[in-house]
């Protein structure tokens, strides 16, 4: 499948990459407002493409597009401009990382997970910038709390994932993946391995879910853009197509913390009983149906359960998810020393 | 007199077995039919009291003028004039009959009280339960004796009543 | 600033405006998405901590008791089932109550019925409201397209009794709308109950209690609502009552006060019913006492419709209504609590006064002490637990 030259291969891959993941993102926007609506009792889309109306998002996006584009005069007008494109950026390039298959990667780092982590926080630094440079007081509020609840749900999230390397032994996605897919014990003849989750990740996974939750900004966790003082919090300056690519970055984000989950915890584009050959074609379904089901599990999460305070939630980051997750690290540790 | 809110459904309590009834409710609700009514394809039949438009039989009015009086928005306008009838019998003296010009009800204003049909005394005023008239133009919710007549059409027959 | 300086400049507190002390000045409204209406707050805070709170009222003062003078008693019931639009019959009984004993003439057994289980509706369907509403400001989406699905039902009954759904304008001096016309000789159609009313009534019951239970395992076991609620706005009991709030908010502060127990203007002593009552006076109780009362409310009518008397719906009264001098104060039970009309009558066809106590306007006056060191994100869980109506506080 290489051309051997290398920087064709990696733009073919990151153009296939960037091509499936933006009609990912649109296919969640989709999902999210029928499933959503159906939970509701309703119909939700149906007029924009028939049926079932699946061209919603698209006729949303052009709606978008031809919105004029406003800059508030006394706004910072080079960092206003510049905020979404880092948003999206910064998630775009988490996925870079993520395998697909055991070569469908666009490049495994040896340090897969420190990368993924580094990256997806410079998300905080774009909503940081779109806050302040709105020249708005409630921009600016809504910007500063929506920056410490992402730095306060960092800690948790890097703490779980410490504790998978830890399990694993190496920082390499496909390396985890792999280790994932080591059989553990074998019934007869067929060899028995299991993801991580039931490894003994379990409160890990808790954590890592939450945390990752609250890194999108979504209900339960979603104070910084429900605010009451009923504006958008750092997003209410934005309109037209800087607004969608806020707004695609969270989609986006979406898909790529529940494809880091379902690598870490569940076992990612390995399956039990599928040959290690058969897994490049595979592969990318299996972790897409992971992919679907966690997806799934936060849009379910969304539409049910109310917003916590924004006490409340840095409470629960710094008093019970922190602690937990240290407590998971030291316990991965005994089981790995000891088993 | 019953008592609510115990502290045992008050307590936060470790396996928040709350939340995940809400979720198993609304994961029931997912699979469920919709009731929406997707209106203009379906419509709903309007209950036969209801308060859609005002019709009206202008053979029965007398321009009395009780409904524009006693309409709390005023927007009923009325004009008549009277005019000579002659006589039933031979030999008696000439009547006179009012004769309705111009009887507009400004739905702009109304508020479909019904307080109009109902002081009518010679049953020139119905309720018909249509209600889509809406305008690109606040002029056509004028609606003048020609229009209030058409809608005579739609009065359905009143409903069976319990005893 | 004091607070005297900021009152006479009221009008012009501005968005931001920088005070010389770390606080600063907030103005909330008056456009609010949640659906209270025009209400406007000038907060000062302090970081997130409200120091005080100053509710500004009157963008929807339609001036109901300027109109009522001008105004006959027939065309006053026809506007007053608007002042809380969102139980509009229950508007209408205490005015007609008010009429009728100036008048002097008491409404026919069968009206009486029929005032009782609309008004029940009214209340059933205001609470359905207040559950779609608040835990929707509370962040969940899901609680107000149930609620608002079964309401639809009890409107639909309302509709195919009175002919309206909000505003039914069915009440009349000696009972209920009793035939289609007030002519002499001509069309007596007769607006009684229609056939299958009782049979629609029965099924829209179930189905009102099957949400109440759908909304209480959303709402009312979730976690996070109770961190939200629980113990977030108490009110004790004596400063219920010496700030005159009434209804569900006073009966969840512990007050068992009831004014269909107490004072009943329609038979509900012949129908068996509680009064839901807690004792913590907090946003999750005033919540959970609204819930059981759409149980109670569902229990009452099921049981009116066996009781009610078969008769004429309205006692005999003359065409042109003249009203003797007199002065007659009559309140009842609303959905929000008490509600009361002062009629002052010289004579003739319209009244000298009409003053209205609504429920809103007192209900709301205790906001300014009990927002007093609330945080931000409590304001919203405080105002949609108090369920007052603009148009209610404003008249």
């Amino acid at each position: 499948m290489t051309s051997g030259f290398f920087w064709l291969d990696t733009a073919i891959k990151v153009a296939v990459i960037l091509g499936a993941m933006l009609t990912g993102a649109l296919v969640v926007i989709f999902a999210e407002l029928k499933i959503g609506a159906h939970m509701q009792n309703r119909p939700g889309p149906y007029y924009a493409g028939g049926r079932f109306g699946w061209a919603q998002p698209l006729a949303d996006g052009a709606k978008f597009i031809q919105k004029e584009d406003l800059i508030p005069s006394a706004a910072d007008s080079a960092v206003f401009k510049l905020a979404p494109y880092i948003v999206v950026a910064a998630t775009i390039a988490t996925f870079v990382v993520i395998p697909f298959g055991p070569d469908l990667v666009v490049r495994d780092l040896d340090l897969g997970v420190f990368y993924l982590l580094a990256i997806s926080s410079l998300t905080t630094l774009g909503v940081l910038m779109a806050g302040w440079s709105s020249a708005n007081k409630y921009s600016l509020m809504g910007g500063l709390r929506a920056a410490a609840q992402l730095i306060a749900y960092e800690l948790p999230l890097v703490l779980a994932v410490v504790a998978v390397v830890v399990q694993a032994g190496t920082m390499s996605l496909n390396g985890i993946v792999a280790a994932q897919a080591e059989p553990i014990f074998t019934l007869g003849s067929t060899e028995v391995a299991v993801p991580f989750l039931l490894k003994g990740q379990i409160l890990g996974f808790i954590i890592f879910t939450v945390a990752a939750v609250a890194e999108l900004s979504r209900i339960p966790f979603d104070m910084p853009i429900a605010e009451s003082e009923l504006t958008m919090g750092y997003l209410t300056e934005y309109s037209g197509i800087r607004f969608t690519m806020f707004f695609l970055g969270e989609y986006l984000a979406m898909i790529s913390l529940s494809a880091v989950a379902a690598t870490l915890y569940l076992g990612g584009y390995w399956a039990p009983f599928i040959p290690g050959d058969a897994l490049n074609f595979l592969g990318p379904g299996i972790l897409l149906a992971k992919v679907a089901i966690l997806v799934f599990i936060i849009i379910w999460i969304r539409w049910t359960w109310p917003r916590l305070r924004e006490d409340q939630l840095q409470n629960l980051a710094w008093r019970w998810l922190i602690p937990l997750a240290l407590l998971n690290i030291v316990l991965a540790g005994v089981f790995k020393v000891v088993f | 007199m019953a008592e609510y809110s115990t502290a045992k459904q008050r307590r936060i309590a470790f396996p928040f077995s709350g939340l995940y009834k809400g979720m198993w409710t609304t994961l029931k609700t997912l699979f469920q039919k919709t009731p929406t009514v997707f209106y203009p394809d379906m419509k709903e039949i309007p209950v036969p009291r209801a308060r859609g438009v005002i019709a009206l039989d202008p053979d029965a009015c007398t321009v009395c003028m009780l409904c524009a009086r006693e309409c709390p928005d005023w927007c009923i306008y009325i004009e008549g004039h009277k005019e000579e009838v002659p006589p039933a019998k031979e030999g008696g003296r000439v009547r006179t009959r009012a004769k309705l010009d111009r009887f507009d009800i400004d739905y702009a204003l109304c508020m479909y009280c019904g307080i109009c049909v109902e002081v009518c005394p010679f049953d020139a005023l119905f309720w018909s339960p249509d209600y889509e008239y809406s305008e690109y133009s606040i002029v056509g919710l004028l609606h003048d004796k020609e229009r209030l007549t058409g809608w005579l059409a739609t009065v359905p027959p009143p409903p069976a009543v319990e005893s | 600033m004091t607070m005297d300086e900021r009152l006479m400049h009221r009008s012009e507190v501005a968005v931001s405006v920088e005070l010389q002390t770390p606080d600063m000045t907030l103005n909330i409204g008056p456009q609010h998405p949640s659906t209270h209406g025009v209400l406007r707050l000038v907060a000062r805070v302090d970081g997130e901590k409200i120091q005080e709170v100053e509710p500004v009222i009157g963008y929807m003062h339609r001036g109901y008791e300027k109109l009522a003078e001008v105004r006959t008693y027939a065309q006053i019931t026809a506007l007053v089932n608007r002042i809380d639009w969102v139980a509009g019959f229950a508007n209408e009984i205490a005015y007609i109550r008010a009429v009728e004993t100036l008048v002097g003439i008491e409404p026919t057994e069968r009206a009486q019925w029929i005032r009782l289980i609309l008004s029940e509706m009214a209340r059933i369907s205001s609470h359905l409201v207040f559950m779609s509403s608040y835990p929707l400001e509370l962040g969940a989406t899901t609680p107000l397209f149930y609620a608002l699905r079964e309401r639809e039902r009890v409107l639909d009954l309302l509709e195919s009794v009175t002919g309206g759904r909000f505003h039914p304008n069915f009440n009349r001096v000696g009972g209920v709308k009793s035939a289609a016309g007030g002519g002499a000789e001509t069309k007596k159609v007769s607006q009684d109950l229609p056939v299958g009313f009782f049979s629609q009534t029965r099924d829209a019951m179930v189905k009102v209690l099957a949400v109440c239970d759908q909304i209480d395992e959303l709402v009312t076991g979730n976690e996070l609502i109770k961190a939200r609620t629980v113990d977030v706005g108490v009110i004790p009991a004596d400063k219920a009552v010496s700030y005159g709030i009434s209804g569900p908010n006073l009966r969840a502060s512990g007050v068992a006060f009831d004014l269909r127990k107490h004072e009943a203007i329609l038979p509900y002593d012949q129908v068996d019913f509680e009064i839901a009552v807690s004792e913590h006076g907090d946003c999750y109780d005033r919540y959970v006492v609204r819930l059981e009362e759409i149980r109670q409310s569902s229990r009452i009518i099921l049981q009116a419709i066996d009781k009610i008397p078969s008769g004429p719906l309205q006692a005999k009264v003359p065409r042109i209504l003249k009203v003797p001098r007199g002065q007659a104060y009559v309140r009842n039970e609303n959905p929000k609590g008490e509600f009361g009309y002062y009629v002052i009558s010289e004579g003739g066809r319209m009244p000298y006064r009409l003053k209205i106590r609504s429920t809103s306007f007192s209900n709301l006056s205790i906001l300014p002490w009990l927002l007093k060191g609330a945080l931000i994100p409590d304001l919203v869980a405080i105002m949609g637990s108090l369920d007052f109506v603009l148009g209610d506080v404003d008249r």
